[in-house]
């Protein structure tokens, strides 16, 4: 099992970066350290981004109130590329070149994340990327702070398998990138493990599709066939809403044919009427309701920062709050905010997450996480049901894609190369076909 | 010696007291209240028999607190170990009661409590308990639910209450549920002559029993089950297709809702108005507002919206009007760059000062769930208010237009603006009426949607398209070009939806479209006269 695999990796790093220490060599200089916040403030993703804009600027006023970083202030520069992903390179650009700033915190959809690539990677930037996403890459300059499928996707799809004897199976998601390579890894997955292909019914809808009449009585119709019946759902946003009303009101309750969504968060739940979903899952590695001291001094901070007593924490947060520690320990050890060393320093790293563990840099620039699998609450909450027993570390390369299982990821030197295969034994010796869809 | 016996008598009063302990110990194991507190320790394994055993300690408290482990609302105060049912979850604060006693404990942080974990597992072996209980109640409605929970989830035990129950049960309809589960539970046990019961059947639990059976070792029971299923599929083929045509409909009403009131500005007054889907959204924050103005009675709300959503959305379209398109008459280009500006100013507004976040509008009672036709058969009971209120709207909107003197006036207008001034009517007065109805109609719209999608800044973009389409499909200027238009649309692209996916479909239809208007530029119902040509 790979998960095995990754969880010794993840230990060794832990202990690699216990060893190594922090060497703590600061110089005072007036100059700020700047701290590029890249997230759409306006149209459709705002919805999300905004939250995780707030999340970076308390985290730096904490800090800065602790006394900063080397002793120098951090200084927020924030810009709105309002969810358009061209704009996203643009103002990556803006803040690279124009403010200058050390390093960004930024993107929520993978195509914004693909439009930016190529600036931070050409500038040498250093860009934190906070969500869940599809795998099939890994930049020099990118860290990934969110889930790799191998951290969400794979285990909640164990869960089932396992825990719920699940033997039928509907992949549904929006139709872009990241639920079509999901699902394409989930696919090869299943089929390993002995699924046959009638037992898989793959489904894409459009960015906020409403009408979910007909598909939902396909889901019903799929699930009749005398087999427990499961939904894997990579539905984007709010088009969750529209779903899982159409679910409830058809009659298919989470008894009868659980939907375990990895789009779904604290946040997209604040605007539902939860009853009728009560039991479905979702897979994250961060939940507000999780029951960790960490957590809820997190949620105090947070509650009091916003002034609103109602607000609600998610796992990209978490993934922020673990990004941003990660790099402030990370300056600390290289004692310079230089991208380069930086670059170096940060990997073993270890954070405290919220969760009650913590979470290490990779040499592969992902980091190791707690896989949870929560059931939604009538409150808007998640209930944790199971746990991996430890952190699982993220594979940039999934092993289920064909493409893609020979290739590993090692930022560190000698090898310094993001795609080698470990065949041909040459560094960007072939690449995942999907990662290009 | 005296004392030898002094001791002995000693020991033995303490290993009578000892015992006497144990004893009520034993006994106290299986009370009620013991039982809730061994089920805060249990594993989840142990959790099912334990609340089996507290349902069956027959205390009339023991259906509350099933329910409220069902719900994750039993907890345990972390210092004191006292076991509380959580009234109400919202926020960091939690309003508790005592589990025992019922007794109001007041609030207490989340932090404090540890609520007692389920899963779906055990939710569902709690639903069959409960339904076990409920098939003795006195409402036949709540035995006939309880007895299609039961449907496969038979066992042994269960065998033999179902039939004692049978014995007793007086009503047809939970009669045949509780034979049905029954035959599942015989069939599964390999009884070929169980069979014969269920063939009739179109409920999906029997379906997946059959479907099971098909697989079995038994050749006698295999055929027996494909017989029986061959006969199921052919009654079923009716029902889908029933099905779809419902699907079709509602969808085809979400369409002529949203596209009504522009067939108002565009169709009639020939304004290509791009804010057209935010008057929509407005209509949907009304219902969101009026809501928030009565807690607690959605329903009321709801209805309340109607004429709100209207009012707000007309008083919107208004001010539209005044400010914008009246400097912009027969400059359509112009019209629509700056309507869509409108469009954005509006919906930057509504995230400025509302949230950029979606709101929750809560559905009341008797517009969730579905009506069933029969087992197989379901109409949603959301979308069939949909489709009422679209047919309401249109009829009124009908009406408007031909019986009374705005829409005489708005006619009059419309096919010859000089020649109806010189008539006496103030062109400009009715301008701004027909601007605000059309307005009004797409606040009214917002209302029914904001049951079927998200209210969120971004409803209108999602109509305003669709919007268009039908009302070009059906033919500019027609009302009921636009019913037409919406309903086909609608059943077309849920005919399509099935074989081709959600994404293809919508292709589909709008290549239908261009080709359509291809042969017939005017959509559907072009409009005729001298009007029409200028």
């Amino acid at each position: 099992m790979s998960i095995n695999k990754h969880v010794k990796l993840g230990l060794s790093a832990l202990a690699l970066s216990v060893s190594l220490g922090s060497v703590n060599t600061a110089f005072a200089t007036e100059d700020p350290i700047k701290v590029g916040i890249l997230h759409s403030l306006s149209g459709t993703m705002a919805i999300s981004e905004t939250a995780l804009k707030d999340t970076m600027l308390m985290l730096i006023e904490k800090q800065n109130e602790a006394g900063g970083v080397l002793g120098r202030q951090l200084e927020p520069v924030v810009v709105d590329p309002a969810s358009n992903w061209p704009l996203f390179a643009e103002k990556a650009r803006e803040l690279l070149e124009k403010e200058k700033v050390d390093v960004i915190f930024g993107n929520w959809t993978s195509v914004s994340r693909k439009s930016v690539l190529p600036v931070v990677e050409e500038l040498n930037g250093l860009l934190f990327y906070p969500v869940q996403y599809e795998g099939e890459e890994s930049s020099e300059n990118v860290f990934y702070t969110g889930a790799a499928p191998n951290q969400q996707a794979i285990p909640a799809v164990d869960y089932l398998m396992n825990d719920l004897g699940v033997e039928r199976w509907v992949l549904a998601g929006t139709d872009y990138v990241y639920p079509r390579t999901t699902n394409k890894i989930l696919e090869t997955y299943l089929k390993d493990k002995g699924v046959a292909a009638g037992d898989i019914l793959i489904n894409y809808t459009p960015f906020g599709h409403s009408d979910w009449q007909t598909i939902v009585s396909d889901i019903k119709k799929f699930g009749s066939a005398g087999k427990k019946t499961a939904v894997v759902s990579t539905i984007n946003g709010d088009a969750n809403v529209p779903f899982y009303r159409e679910l409830g009101n058809q009659g298919i309750s989470s008894t009868d044919i659980p939907v375990v969504a990895f789009s779904v968060g604290e946040q997209e739940l604040s605007g539902i009427d939860t009853a009728p979903l009560v039991g479905h899952l979702a897979a994250w590695n961060y939940f507000m309701s999780v029951d960790n001291d960490a957590n809820y001094d997190f949620i105090d901070a947070w509650v009091a920062y916003k002034g609103d007593d109602a607000a609600v924490t998610n796992d990209p947060m978490e993934a922020h709050y673990i990004g941003f520690n990660l790099y402030v320990e990370a300056v600390k050890k290289a004692g310079t905010t230089d991208v380069d060393e930086v670059k170096d320093a940060i990997i073993g790293v270890s954070v405290p997450n919220l969760t009650g563990g913590y979470a290490t840099m990779m040499p592969n620039h992902h980091i190791t996480k707690p896989v949870l699998i929560g059931e939604i609450q009538d409150n808007g909450q998640f209930s944790v049901v199971w746990e991996t027993p430890s952190t699982v570390a993220g594979d940039a390369w999934s092993d289920f894609l064909p493409g893609s299982k020979d290739l590993i990821s090692d930022w560190r030197a000698p090898l310094r190369c993001g795609n080698f295969n470990v065949v041909t034994g040459k560094c960007g010796g072939g690449s995942a076909d999907v990662a290009s869809n | 010696m005296s004392i030898h016996r002094l001791l002995a008598r000693m020991v033995l009063a303490v290993c009578l007291a000892l015992g006497a302990t144990l004893a009520n110990a034993q006994a106290q194991t299986n009370a009620p209240e013991a039982l809730l507190k061994r089920l805060v320790e249990a594993g989840q394994a142990e959790k099912t028999d334990l609340l089996k055993a507290l349902s069956e300690t027959g205390d009339e408290r023991a259906r509350g607190w099933l329910e409220a482990v069902r719900d994750g609302k039993l907890a345990m105060i972390e210092d004191t170990g006292a076991l509380v049912i959580v009234v109400n979850n919202r926020g960091r604060n939690w309003q508790i009661a005592d589990a025992l006693t019922g007794e109001d404990l007041g609030e207490m942080s989340r932090r404090d409590l540890q609520s007692l974990r389920v899963n779906n597992a055990l939710r569902a072996d709690i639903e069959g308990i409960l339904s076990v209980i409920d098939l003795t109640v006195a409402d036949p409605g709540q035995r006939l639910d309880a007895a299609r929970n039961l449907l496969g989830e038979v066992n042994e035990a269960l065998a033999t209450q179902l039939q004692a129950r049978l014995q007793v049960e007086d009503n047809g309809q939970v009669r045949d549920m509780l034979t049905n589960a029954l035959a599942i539970y015989q069939v599964e046990q390999g009884d070929v002559e169980a069979v014969a019961t269920l063939s009739g059947s179109l409920n999906p639990t029997v379906r997946a029993a059959l479907n099971n059976a098909v697989n079995s070792d038994d050749p006698a029971l295999a055929a027996a089950a494909e017989e029986a299923l061959a006969s199921i599929e052919q009654k079923l083929k009716l029902n889908r297709a029933a099905e779809t045509l419902y699907f079709g409909l509602s969808l085809g009403s979400v369409l002529v809702l949203a596209a009504i009131g522009l067939a108002i500005t565009f169709g009639v007054m020939g304004v290509i108005n791009m804010a057209h889907g935010e008057l929509i959204m407005l209509g949907a924050y009304t219902t969101w507002g009026m809501q928030q103005l009565f807690p607690g009675q959605p329903g009321l709300a709801l209805i309340l919206s109607i004429p709100a959503g209207f009012l707000v959305a007309a008083l919107a379209g208004i001010a539209i009007e005044r400010s914008v398109i009246q400097y912009l008459k027969g400059r359509p280009l112009e019209t629509l760059l700056a309507t869509f500006g409108i469009s954005l100013i509006l919906q930057q507004l509504v995230r400025t000062v509302i949230s950029p976040l979606n709101r929750t509008v809560v559905t009341p009672e008797w517009m969730s769930g579905s009506i069933m036709v029969n087992e197989a058969l379901s109409l949603t009971l959301n979308r069939l208010y949909v489709i009422g209120f679209a047919l309401v709207v249109f009829a009124g909107l009908m009406l408007i237009m031909r019986k009374t003197r705005l829409g005489l006036e708005v006619r009059a207008v419309t096919q010859n603006r000089a020649m109806a001034r010189s008539m006496g009517i103030k062109a400009t007065k009715v301008d701004i009426m027909t601007f605000a109805l059309g307005s009004g109609v797409a606040g009214l719209a917002g209302v029914p949607l904001s049951q079927i999608t998200n209210v969120g800044p971004n409803l209108g973009q999602n109509y305003i398209i669709d919007s268009f389409m039908v009302v070009v499909f059906g033919g500019v200027g027609n009302l009921w070009g636009t019913l037409i238009a919406g309903l086909s649309l609608g059943t077309i692209n849920q005919l399509l939806e099935p074989w081709a996916g959600a994404v293809l479909a919508k292709i589909m239809v709008l290549v239908l479209i261009i080709l359509f208007i291809q042969k017939c530029p005017r959509g559907l119902f072009p409009q005729k006269g001298r009007a029409a040509e200028g």
